[in-house]
């Protein structure tokens, strides 16, 4: 079981993050964007962070360049949701500090290879 | 574990429709000239996440339309093109389109294909317009043009091309495993993975690589603890092993290649085949740059685009940390842009279900009951602890009034859910009949009743197109008249005492009183020589088939309509003014409770029965005097009242009640309005006011004419609410029998 924090502007997409990986016995926080995740993120540890790219407020990515600054997420898998799977995009992410990305769209058993993946 | 991925169908419909309102009311706002780009974030952030969501949620169709309308949103976004009326337009449409999709799919119902497939059309014809603009204008590099040929494709093109380097190192693998698949089904490959010291950084693990290999095929593990440095200088949280990787199975070189996708960047790999298949030289265009050369590092395969020169070196791997730095300071600045936006997002609330709150309000409901059930039993308490007892009940009226009025406010909305569909609509009336109109929206923020809400949106409208219609005259003629060009409609919401009050007023041409007068005359409606008052004349335009319109436009004018208006606005217990002056405008204005759960009542007894009057409906009580007393022909009733002689209905006669009082200057007449016309009903007593929770009568019994509901009192017996127009009806059914 890990502590994962789904982020995502859209509900419907954290609903199905957070009941897939609940399903798969892990214990999940939502956020509703970046400024959201982040707060959470400060107050609690997490051991994985999933989060969507577009969000208002803050974006995913400067979620993750934000989150990698600090000491307590240095080492912590980042993966970044994203509809572009440009290398221009991948790039972004990889300089933000992602560790890797999923690709939407994505189906629950995708996610979960990926975060098993992830968690090992 | 499988999971049903319609369980998040709703939440995706929810959210979906009410991105496409923020998303149009965006649209409205923006200024063809100069537009906002935060609108234009909130716009293109709206297809991007519908994009998404009806991709993960296996809607195609409506993925492939967002997508086209996100490449011209992207252009917009990034200043390639301009915003124009036609666009705009063409947005405007969109959006309507993907509100059809929705609802189509949500209804499993077909849909206007051809209506989507055009507007499709549409907006990449605009891209592909604008990119070949481009592409003659500045003299170009042919490779250029191709690409953006490319890019201005249609949706399943762009899509394409918008992963180019994964395309090619997918297309150059399979190339090569191609032409291995063939052969043999078991390979040797050679992996040299030396990751960099921050591998760990970005929260990788070599272990988890290691992991996945085994996967794959038989493994054959070397480590290189060559980097390894001294105990005391050694830091725990970098990476300095390295591997070689002998692996033997049945692998294509990309399937590799992924399990180390995450590392591109960090790390550099050589990924060899030791017993190559037998080269066909003709197919083999993938091994240009030849993965023997250990020096070439792999993270040129997600770098590399068709421009990248083929030779990279491990020095080039500097760039794109640095190129990206610049376009990492834009996001900086869009995240930035973006938090004023806010306001239209997320306001921290939680969706119930309506079934849930009326749930509440029953519970809630019930309490009031028994809380005025302990009061007049506290009453009547006497004894030594009889005081305390009174204090504690005071209190617990006080919580559970509280209580009330928390529980009927989760009910409550702004009623900007209305007005925010009229900026779109007055803008589409106002183009199609050629007017200049502005629209003036106040006291959005004006909270009512759900269920009053939902059906003020209707007369509301109607109100709206008639003011456009009929109202706000052409800017020729407003001009003519010493008006602006430009007309106004303003809607205006506000608290009035216990109610709601909603205008909308023009300063349009108002009413022609001598054209409706004549036309009601010619109608029969009026005799010739009756004198009317303003708000008589005003009246008729509520008269049901009643229209004064020149020529009915399919808007409005054919006479349907105001009536409704007027009907719908009663049943909600509201009731509708008209103020208008020839050349200056006109003024609707509706008063509305605040809510339907609750009404403020005038209890009345008639023998042994109470009933509830809604306050709204009466005028004033009084005591008859036997003198304005007068009987019609038969047992037909009137007594004068202001000038007017009104009939008078006896209560005890329309329920079946033995009453106390049987010869009217006994008891008292409550003067009451329903449906325009006055009556005096004729009960024993008044009781008191009280604010009562209304049950539904139909829900728990059955209709019965003249009442609208019932609700429980203190003592727990159960009182009628009356409902006057119904009493009207029945009473005008009856003495016409």
């Amino acid at each position: 079981m890990a502590r994962i924090l789904a982020v995502d502007d859209s509900a419907a997409m954290r609903q199905m993050v957070g009941i897939t990986l609940t399903g798969a016995g892990h214990q999940v926080s939502q956020a509703n964007d970046g400024c959201e995740a982040l707060e959470i993120a400060e107050k609690q540890k997490f051991d994985l962070v999933i989060t969507d790219v577009n969000m208002p407020n803050m974006d995913g990515i400067t979620l993750v360049r934000e989150l990698r600054s600090r000491a307590s997420y240095k080492y912590v898998p980042l993966l970044v949701l994203t509809t572009e799977a440009t290398a221009e995009r991948k790039q972004q992410g990889k300089a933000a500090g992602a560790t890797g990305w999923l690709v939407k769209p994505f189906n629950p058993e995708r996610l979960l290879a990926t975060v098993a993946k992830v968690l090992g | 574990m499988t999971i049903d991925l319609t369980q998040f169908h709703d939440a995706f419909f929810e959210e979906s429709f009410e991105a496409l309102d923020s998303m149009e009311a965006a649209l409205l706002k923006l200024d063809i000239g100069a537009p906002d780009s935060e609108l234009i974030n909130t716009i293109f952030r709206v297809a991007h996440s519908i994009k998404g969501g009806s991709a993960t949620f296996g809607f195609a169709d409506i993925a492939s339309f967002t997508h086209s309308l996100e490449t011209l949103l992207d252009e917009l976004r990034s200043g390639g093109m301009q915003v124009t009326l036609s666009i705009s337009d063409l947005l405007l449409k969109s959006v309507d389109v993907m509100r059809a999709m929705l609802r189509s799919v949500q209804a499993k119902q077909p849909l206007d294909a051809q209506r989507v497939s055009d507007l499709q059309f549409d907006l990449e014809l605009i891209i592909a317009q604008k990119n070949a603009a481009a592409a003659t204008t500045h003299t170009v590099m042919p490779a250029a043009i191709a690409h953006l040929a490319a890019s201005s494709a249609p949706a399943s093109c762009a899509a394409a091309a918008a992963s180019p380097p994964a395309e090619l190192a997918s297309a150059s693998s399979a190339a090569a495993t191609g032409a291995a698949a063939a052969k043999s089904a078991q390979r040797r490959w050679e992996i040299s993975f030396r990751p960099y010291r921050e591998l760990f950084a970005r929260g990788n693990d070599p272990l988890r690589m290691m992991r996945e290999l085994t996967e794959l095929g038989e493994l054959d593990v070397n480590v290189d603890l060559s980097g390894l440095p001294s105990f005391a200088e050694l830091d725990p949280q970098a990476c300095y092993l390295a591997w070689t990787v002998g692996l033997t199975g049945d692998v294509s070189e990309e399937s590799i290649r992924q399990v180390f996708e995450w590392a591109e960047g960090d790390c550099d790999l050589v990924v060899r085949l030791l017993d190559a298949p037998v080269a066909v030289p003709a197919t083999v265009r993938a091994s240009e740059p030849e993965p023997t050369s250990a020096a070439n590092p792999v993270v040129a395969d997600a770098i590399l685009s068709a421009s990248a020169p083929p030779q990279e070196t491990k020095a080039d791997l500097a760039v794109p940390a640095h190129a990206a730095a610049p376009a990492l300071s834009v996001v900086k600045q869009d995240s930035k842009a973006d938090a004023p936006l806010s306001a239209l997002g997320d306001s921290g609330s939680i969706r119930v279900s309506v079934e849930k709150i009326d749930e509440l309000m029953n519970t809630v409901g019930e309490l009031v009951i028994t809380q005025a059930m302990l009061s007049q039993l506290g009453a009547a308490m006497e004894g030594p602890n009889a005081e305390k007892l009174r204090a504690g009940l005071a209190q617990l009226e006080r919580n559970t009034r509280e209580l009330q009025e928390s529980v009927m406010r989760v009910r409550m909305l702004p009623i900007s859910f209305v007005f925010s569909r009229f900026p779109r609509m007055v803008r589409d009336l106002a183009q199609r009949l050629n007017k200049q109109i502005d629209l003036k929206l106040t006291g959005e923020q004006t909270e009512l009743d759900k269920t009053v809400l939902e059906k003020i949106g209707d007369p509301l409208v109607h109100l709206v197109r008639n003011s456009i219609d009929h109202g706000i005259e052409s800017p020729e003629v407003r001009v003519a008249a010493g008006k602006s060009p430009a007309g106004t409609v303003h809607l205006d919401a506000c608290h009035r005492g216990g109610n709601i009050a909603v205008e909308v007023s023009d300063d349009g041409g108002g009413l022609d009183k001598d054209r409706i007068l004549a036309k009601a005359r010619a109608r029969g409606l009026v005799g010739p020589t009756d004198v009317l008052t303003d708000d008589q004349i005003h009246d008729l335009i509520f008269v049901p088939g009643f229209s004064t319109a020149d020529k009915t436009t399919d808007l409005s004018g054919r006479g349907v309509g105001m009536d409704v208006v007027r009907r719908n606005v009663k049943e909600l217990g509201g009731k509708i003014e008209l103020r208008s002056e020839r050349g200056r405008g006109s003024r609707f204005i509706i008063t509305l409770p605040l809510t339907l759960a609750i009404v403020d009542g005038q209890s009345v007894a008639v023998g042994t029965e109470t009933y509830i009057i809604p306050l709204i409906s009466i005028v004033e009580s009084m005591r008859l005097k036997e003198a304005s007393i007068s009987r019609l022909s038969g047992r037909n009733e009137v007594f004068s009242f202001r000038g007017d002689y009104l009939p008078i209905i006896r209560l005890h006669e329309l329920f079946g009640v033995e009453p106390r009082a049987r010869a009217l200057h006994e008891g008292l007449v409550v003067i009451a309005e329903g449906d325009g016309r006055r009556v005096g009903l004729f009960v024993d007593d008044l009781l008191g006011q009280q604010q009562v929770v209304i049950k539904s009568l139909e829900a728990n019994y059955g209709h019965v004419e003249g009442v609208s509901g019932a609700t429980i009192l203190g003592d727990g017996s159960v009182a009628l609410i009356l409902d006057v127009t119904g009493i009207i009806h029945a009473a005008s059914l009856r003495a016409a029998a």
